[in-house]
């Protein structure tokens, strides 16, 4: 078959407009279609945003957590694993409360994955941090290093676990994003729980895609970054603190 | 006398070595047929696993090894050779587990004196909602059970 110097140049045009016209909504979709065999890469990054003004007193979030992930408390609130936790805020001079949900603040640069001797502490192409747990050795530098406190340690030999979320003694673990619902398509257990049953305060998405909900509310208003100073570029955002 | 003696004693430790290897080869066989002196290993779903037996018993560690650090760190969650699939599959419907006393892994582990490390982290215990894939029978070759 031979192309006419005018056709060439005709379905060459149509090719080129039908890139140029697709691509916004097109990613968005593969990107949520990610395929069980394909890598995780880097055109995409994870984050929260949550916004203080709605969350009140409730606990909806961190009961959806330690229930998706299997965390058991052991009665001793010292060292019992804690993935997220509800922070109590107090203005001295007005006396005016806010609680907000503290966890994993899924850094650009963690703090966490450059104190780590074996590696175990990593972030994930799609900025999810984790702790391989295969090679942690339980030298606990990375919750010395977290400025969140948002890192436990497993003390207790654990028993029922959750397929999805093996936890170990002497391992350290914190929020994994709900990395197994994310692979698979879905929104963290607190975003779904807080949506469902507390106030709507938590927003879950792609960050770097333009046409993402977090990422219009993000440019929408203000938010802030906890300890902005340290210029860690964190995927969870906070909005009313 | 001392010639006798030698002689006698060389059959008998010639004797003892026949019965040895008969005994290996008693021993392997029954493993290989889930009976007598090796391990009894319950298979309770599929006909086939995700690769052929002779293949599994040998390089099933290295296959979960290779898929765990490319679900941990690349995210790549296929079922084939995912320990989540291992368990899935093949706990006792009794007691939905791979461990106790006639737990797949832990028969044959028990049997060859080699420690698991995966369930102090891992659950032993099936995912209930799941549904575990098995392969196609028609295509994978290899030996049955």
């Amino acid at each position: 078959m031979s192309l006419s110097r005018r056709e060439f140049i005709g379905i060459g045009t149509a090719a080129v407009a039908g890139a140029a016209l697709a691509p916004g909504l097109r990613l968005v979709e593969l990107a949520q279609a990610r395929s069980p065999d394909e890598a995780v890469t880097s055109l995409q990054r994870w984050g929260l945003l949550v916004d203080i003004n709605k969350c009140h007193d409730c606990d909806a979030c961190v009961t959806a957590c330690h229930e998706e992930n299997g965390i058991q408390s052991h009665g001793r609130p010292a060292t019992d694993a804690q993935w997220i936790r509800k922070v109590t805020l107090k203005d001295k001079q007005t006396g005016y409360v806010q609680s907000l949900p503290v966890m994993c603040q899924h850094c650009e640069h963690p703090q966490c994955v450059d104190v780590c001797p074996t590696g175990a502490s990593f972030k994930r192409a799609d900025g999810i941090v984790l702790v391989d747990k295969h090679i942690c050795i339980g030298c606990r530098y990375c919750m010395m290093a977290c400025p969140y406190k948002a890192r436990s340690f497993v003390h207790e030999v654990t028993t029922d676990q959750k397929p999805h979320a093996p936890r170990g003694m002497g391992t350290v673990e914190s929020c994994t994003l709900c990395v197994h619902r994310v692979d698979a398509g879905k929104i963290p257990a607190c975003v779904e729980a807080c949506n469902k049953d507390g106030n709507q305060a938590m927003v879950f998405g792609d960050l770097k895609d333009p046409n993402s909900a977090i990422t219009k509310q993000l440019a929408s208003a203000a938010s802030t970054q906890l300890r902005p100073d340290l210029n860690l570029n964190t995927g969870v955002r906070y909005r009313g603190i | 006398m001392r010639r006798k003696t030698s002689i006698i004693a060389g059959v008998i430790a010639a004797l003892a070595a026949s019965l040895f290897a008969a005994g290996m080869v008693r021993a392997t066989d029954s493993a290989a047929k889930s009976g007598g002196l090796g391990p009894v290993v319950k298979i309770h779903r599929g006909e086939q696993c995700v690769e052929p037996t002779d293949d599994m018993r040998r390089n099933h560690m290295k296959y979960i090894l290779h898929q765990r650090d490319k679900t941990m760190h690349q995210g790549i969650r296929t079922t084939k050779h995912s320990f989540k699939n291992c368990v899935d599959c093949h706990a006792d419907p009794a007691t939905n587990s791979v461990l106790g006393q006639d737990g797949f892994c832990s028969s044959c582990h028990e049997y060859a004196s080699v420690k698991i490390d995966c369930f102090t982290c891992h659950t032993d215990k099936r995912d209930k909602d799941a549904v575990a894939a098995v392969p196609e029978t028609s295509t994978v070759k290899g030996a049955k059970p």
